[in-house]
């Protein structure tokens, strides 16, 4: 005697995204801290050093945030105008920032006043960097030089005007003390080594260059300007290795997670764009303005993305233990231990076996069904919580209705209440195209059933004129879908290059020799 | 094939059960089939234990005769000759030495007479009604044998021994609720005086009191939701067990009203439920070939399945890991058949759903299947919906687990295709595994089981991998050739040769009359030819080197087969009410073996059975034979019902003799045995007589060899070819319906062993010389020093 075959709910495919880890990964951050600044956030920079605190360059001040406080743990606010590029040196105790009167100020981390004003630019500087031997500055300008300034002695080193625009990118090499990548709005890169004193290296974006930035091996090197991300191979003479277009609007900012080297890109259009290293989109984050700047802590631990409302969101990681607290809290009922209990348990050999039926679980629907209620069932499967969250349970016991070709009779002899729940089901999923084929008969047999007396419910009348609107919609999108197809066909027709097929049509018949047939 | 009645033995410890020409004998504990009674020469239409010792039982045949068997031991006691061909076989205690039989319309009694003799005619007929239903299980004995309760369409009667009369109650055909009214069996109570009846409307009439005629009352049941197959008290009298279509044995406590035990899904629906004498067990047959045993407490301690052969849908297939057959099964299963043991293995379900016995309601079933070259994977598609408009289908991938040993569901693709999908193949090489369908929407699919491009990650389920189309013509078969270097699909007229690497059409072929109906790559030598036949007569060989046709011939082919093994193709020709059955090498086009007449009907299914070690026979006409037995399958329209029942397998070795009207006595040899002259019964009994009881070889020498001279002159005038017919089977689905025949037909070894045969002088000559006692010349050897 076999036992009874429960119904089989169909396992459909999830709709939108496939679920990777990357996905994972990025999709445990705790929702952003919103941190209000006094202007357009220009530039986040995190310290090198254990605490991570890191500095965000907002209108005239520089405010420095411990990685969980939300209120500035110091600030420096010496600025006449508006400051921009705010960032650490290696070992997280100078910070050095450009302004919009062209003077660039070192602060001492710890100190307010600064320690230091390298004069000289006509015009603001947007960027500065300090290079990775930490005793020189780096800065970029809109009068389109850029110029390196000793830190000990305050004194101009050199000043090179190789680029025809502002200066709005600069990535200093942490290998080499004497290497940096700049990018400007003429649309190149340029790589220059100081021994020289001169570019070593130029590539052509393409686009004003909002950002660039340097691989930790150093081979590699990502530009960000107009709608574009492009990633330069720097050990082949700076071959252009991709180009990605993922945003619609300009990408502003670009940044190197520290687990995996993942590149996240921030863009104009409020997104922020995560890449797995095919550079294809792995996750997204909607953020709710323009994307200016944006930093990434060591360990991946802070999201921080700056906008150009002046609002600073911040998002934490997400830990375990955090999770431990909250499931420990909601426990309830028995512990896994009581279910497994004796299931591990191997029998000795001389041991004699008496083997128990394993009992049969059936949902409620089922045991209805088993016992041939089909109505019960039906209603069993519209209940509010199957119906809403579980909608291809609802649908599997309708197809297994209709298959045991009981459906009629399920259907039959509700009253209003029942029948608009099952009106209301079918207007939610009736263009479902997983669903719609059994919907449609639901809907074919109860307008049936139901026609002499649907005028008594307005309420009825009502959903079934709605229902009528919703297949109208579905049946006119239908058609554009159709129209749409057939002209791509047509294109893709005339893009197919014409084969000579004529060559194989019809070869000449050889009358063999026969089979014998007696 | 189990069809028919059978008795459970006194302390259960035996099944009779009727099957072709013979009543097999199981056991019930063991489930194992230990031996047939064998000597009639038809169906074996009842069999009914012997009231007066219960080690023996009648059976009754088409043939004419009552045999009395000793069912343990698998003797025959006695035949009784009657003339008629018989329906059915009643017995009682009270009447010994009578048994009641079908003849005709008719209810007879038969006195059986006395005699010491094997082969007795009975003489003493006397007819008890006239008008009796033709299902036998309409008929039953009352109480102590007093009465004897038979309904025909409305009417019950009963015929009382006693008073020599017949009371007749009848009911109305339909009562005011549209029931159907007519009697479909009876039963009668052991000790009481009541008659249970059951309705095509799924009642259950309780008669009392019919003893006289006008007080007559009846009480009715209702739980069947369709006609009751079947009735049975059990032997004290306490339950009524009943059983329909719906699967469920109904155990009804008599006189406690409505109290009642069921046990569902036993599988197909049940025939018949029978009761052993001491009442501990009970048994069904159901209609899927399958008996069931059932203990008193209403739980199933056996199952004895035979091959399920409802409708076959699916192509023939072997499983190349368990080299077993694999077609439909029970409804929604394929069933996996050892050949090579003749036994049932398993079945497996395909459609997981659970299956709903109702007259009329259309199911899924499995439709199409296919495995893979290693037997890894198994390809099934399952539809609903034949006769509607709004068709479902799925396609399901499955793949082999070592562990369990059975196949296990992978992938489930519910719109595969946006129409019927007419066929599918696996790619032939053993490297890769790719599927592809083909469907009336006008595509061919590719489905192979690939790495997802954006997790990286090995999946290990199925995704399709490329759609192909022709024209919008609707593709009608499909082929890999034997290394899975080209696709061959054809499209109506047009086959087109696709390079499954790199999805490319290379060419098309077409010899324009006639849509193609099957396609077959040559295998080893041959793999370079493609073959192909159409629904306009016209059988052609394609050479892939060339693409030019090699040769043609015009052939009507019903189905092409090609061996796996070996270069040969088999192809099978119906024409005129017969079929041909041609085997040819694709590099020739003269046939290797040519055989007329193989059945009347039109095959449908074939498949090579690859041998477990290849036979080693020189002669060229059954060379073919030597790595794999052809198996094939025909649709028997002769059914009155209408429904399409099949007809089971031939297996063909060798030559076929003429057409026989009279189906020879069965005789389960092994293939392996020995060959020996087995063209008489006589002969067979002197070679396997002791030596030391035998007359001297002087004696019988002359003899012998005489009738083995006569035997070669007789041979001249029947076909040189022999052949001996291992295994005949006949069923039956009703009584009446002569339907199936199952023949599994092996070949006599080469032409040169002619098998000798005797005149019935001779023969006769021959058993009076075995007659003879020689037992003095047992004491004379035990004398001697």
């Amino acid at each position: 005697m076999a036992s009874f075959k429960p119904t089989k709910v169909q396992f459909l495919p999830k709709l939108g995204e496939k679920v990777t880890e990357d996905t994972l990964y990025w999709k445990n951050y705790k929702s952003p801290v919103q941190i209000k600044e006094f202007g357009a956030v220009t530039k986040i920079d995190f310290s090198p050093l254990a605490p991570h605190n890191y500095a965000v360059t907002a209108s005239t001040r520089i405010h420095v945030y411990g990685l969980h406080s939300q209120e500035p743990i110091r600030s420096f606010t010496r600025f006449r105008d508006t400051a921009y590029g705010g960032s650490f040196r290696g070992d997280g105790k100078l910070l050095v920032a450009g302004s919009e009167e062209g003077l660039i100020r070192l602060f001492d981390i710890s100190g307010r006043v600064a320690l230091r004003q390298f004069t000289g630019h006509s015009k603001a500087v947007h960027v500065t960097s300090f290079l990775s031997d930490g005793f020189r500055v780096v800065s970029g300008s809109d009068d389109l030089t850029f110029r390196v300034w000793d830190v000990p002695s305050a004194v101009e080193l050199s000043s090179i005007t190789e680029h025809t625009d502002y200066i709005r990118a600069l990535a200093p090499s942490k290998l080499n003390p004497d290497l940096f990548v700049t990018g400007s709005y003429d649309h190149t890169v340029k790589v220059f080594d100081m021994r020289s004193g001169s570019s070593v290296m130029t590539m052509q974006h393409g686009h004003p260059v909002e950002c660039v930035l340097l691989y930790p091996s150093e081979a590699l090197l990502v530009s960000t300007g107009g709608r574009y991300v492009k990633i330069w191979d720097l050990l082949k003479g700076g071959q252009e290795l991709v180009s990605l277009k993922n945003h619609h609007k300009t990408v502003t900012c670009a940044c190197l997670s520290s687990v995996g080297n993942k590149l996240l890109t921030g863009s104009l259009d409020r997104h922020v764009k995560v890449y797995n290293s095919s550079y294809k989109v792995v996750h997204n984050f909607d953020c709710d303005a323009s994307i200016l700047s944006m930093a990434v802590a060591p360990d991946d631990e802070v999201v921080a993305v700056g906008m150009t409302n002046g609002v600073l969101s911040v998002r934490h990681r997400k830990h375990k233990k955090d999770k431990e607290t909250l499931t420990s809290r909601r426990r309830r009922g028995p512990s896994y231990r009581v279910f497994v209990k004796g299931k591990n348990f191997v029998p000795r050999q001389d041991d004699f076996l008496v083997s128990k039926p394993v009992k049969q679980y059936l949902r409620k629907y089922d045991k209805q069904l088993k016992s041939f209620e089909v109505s019960k069932a039906l209603d069993t499967a519209l209940q509010t919580w199957t119906r809403t969250s579980k909608p291809e349970v609802t649908v599997a016991v309708i197809i297994e209705l209709n298959r045991r070709g009981t459906l009629k009779n399920a259907l039959a002899g509700r009253n209003e209440e029942s029948l608009t729940k099952i009106l209301n089901f079918l207007l939610k999923h009736i263009f479902d195209p997983r669903f719609s084929r059994p919907l449609l008969t639901v809907g074919d047999i109860v307008l049936d059933l139901y026609r002499q007396v649907l005028h008594q419910s307005p309420v009825v009348e009502r959903q079934l004129q709605r229902l009528m609107e919703v297949l109208g919609r579905e049946a006119e999108l239908q058609q554009e879908l159709l129209q749409v197809l057939g002209i791509l066909d047509t294109l893709f027709a005339s893009l197919t290059p014409r084969k000579e097929v004529a060559a194989l049509a019809a070869l000449p018949v050889d009358q063999g020799p026969q089979l014998q047939a007696a | 094939s189990l069809n028919g009645k059978y008795k459970v033995q006194r302390h259960g410890l035996f099944v009779l059960c009727t099957s072709g020409d013979s009543v097999k004998v199981y056991s019930t504990r063991t489930e194992e089939w230990l031996h047939s009674l064998q000597g009639h020469t038809n169906q074996v239409t009842g069999i009914a234990l012997n009231p007066a010792n219960h080690l023996q039982v009648y059976s009754c045949s088409a043939d004419g005769t009552v045999k009395l068997w000793d069912f343990i031991d698998g003797i025959l006691i006695k035949t009784f000759i009657i003339g008629y061909p018989l329906f059915a076989i009643y017995v009682s205690e009270k009447h010994e030495g009578i048994v009641f039989l079908h003849i005709g319309f008719q209810l007879v009694a038969v006195h059986l007479p006395k005699s010491a003799e094997q082969e007795v005619e009975a003489k003493e007929l006397s007819a008890v009604s006239s008008h009796i239903s033709p299902n036998p299980s309409c008929t039953a004995f009352g109480r102590e044998g007093q009465y004897i309760a038979f309904a025909r369409n409305l009417q019950l009667n009963v015929y009382f021994f006693r008073k020599q009369k017949t009371y007749s109650f009848s009911l109305k055909a339909t009562d005011k609720k549209g029931a159907k009214n007519a009697f479909t069996c009876i039963a009668c109570h052991p000790t009481d005086d009541c008659i249970a009846t059951g309705h095509e409307d799924g009642k259950i009439r309780l008669w009392r009191n019919f003893i006289h005629k006008k007080e007559y009352t009846y009480s009715t049941q209702h739980w069947h939701h369709n006609a009751v197959n079947t009735l049975c008290f059990t032997p004290e009298g306490t339950n009524l067990l009943s059983g329909g279509i719906e699967s469920v044995l109904v155990q009804w406590q008599y006189g406690t009203g409505n109290r009642k035990e069921f046990l569902p899904r036993l599988g197909g629906s049940i025939l018949h439920v029978s009761a052993s004498s001491d009442g501990q067990l009970f048994c069904t047959s159901h209609s899927d070939n399958k008996i069931t045993v059932i203990e008193s407490s209403f739980k199933v301690c056996g199952v004895i399945q035979g091959l399920v052969k409802d409708a076959v849908l699916t192509d023939l297939m072997i499983d190349p890991r368990s080299k077993a057959l694999v077609l439909n099964g029970k409804p929604g299963h394929l069933q996996f058949y050892s050949l090579l043991r003749d036994k049932h293995l398993y079945n497996l379900d395909i459609v997981q759903q659970e299956y709903i016995y109702e007259a009329g309601l259309d199911q899924f079933e499995v439709v199409k299947a296919a495995f893979d070259i290693k037997g890894y994977w198994l390809a099934t598609v399952e539809e609903r919906g034949q006769k509607s408009s709004d068709l479902e289908f799925f396609l399901k991938l499955w793949s082999y687990d070592e562990r369990t040993q059975s196949f296990v569901l992978n992938t489930t693709i519910t719109a595969a295709h946006t129409d019927r999908i007419i066929s599918m193949c696996f790619s032939s090489s053993e490297e890769t595994t790719m599927l592809v369908t083909i469907a009336e929407d006008g595509q061919f699919k590719a489905w192979c089981q690939g790495v997802d491009a954006d997790t990286q990650q090995d999946q290990n389920f199925w995704s399709c991998d490329f759609v192909g189309s022709y024209h919008n013509l609707k593709p009608t078969n499909c082929s890999f050739s034997a290394d899975s270097s080209l696709l061959a699909v054809s499209f109506q007229e047009v086959i087109t040769i696709w390079s499954p690497d790199t999805w490319e059409l290379l060419t098309t072929l077409c010899q324009p009359p006639g849509v193609i109906r099957d396609l077959c790559f040559g295998r080893l030598s041959c793999s370079k030819y493609l073959i192909s036949t159409t629904t306009r007569n016209l059988l052609c060989c394609w050479n892939l080197l060339t693409c030019a046709l090699e040769w043609s011939t015009s052939v009507e082919v019903s189905k092409l087969q090609s061996d796996p093994l070996s270069e040969n193709v088999a192809a099978f020709s119906y024409q005129s009410k017969h079929t041909d059955l041609f085997v040819f090498k694709p590099n020739e086009p003269r046939p290797l073996f040519t055989h007329k007449n193989v059945c009347s009907e039109k095959i449908h299914r074939a498949v090579f059975v690859p041998r477990e070690e290849p036979l080693n026979n020189c002669d060229e006409s059954s060379q073919w034979l030597n790595r794999s037995q052809l198996y094939f399958l025909t649709q028997n329209m002769l059914v009155i019902d209408d429904s399409v029942a099949v007809t089971p397998f031939y297996l063909l070795l060798g030559k076929h003799r003429q057409q026989q009207q009279k189906l020879n006595t069965p005789s389960h040899q092994a293939a392996d045995r020995p060959q020996q002259p087995q063209g008489s019964v006589t002969i067979t009994e002197l070679l396997h007589t002791p030596a030391h009881v035998l007359p001297p070889a002087s004696v019988l020498c002359s003899m012998f060899v005489s009738s083995l001279l006569i035997s070669n002159t007789g041979e001249m005038e029947s076909s040189e070819q022999e052949m001996n017919s291992e295994k005949e089977e006949e069923d039956s689905e009703g009584e009446m319906e002569a339907c199936d025949s199952q023949q599994e037909l092996r070949a006599q070894g080469s032409v040169d062993e002619v098998t000798p045969k005797l005149s019935k002088a001779q023969e006769r000559e021959l058993k009076r010389v075995r007659k003879t006692d020689f037992s003095w010349m047992a004491g004379l050897i035990d004398s001697k020093p």
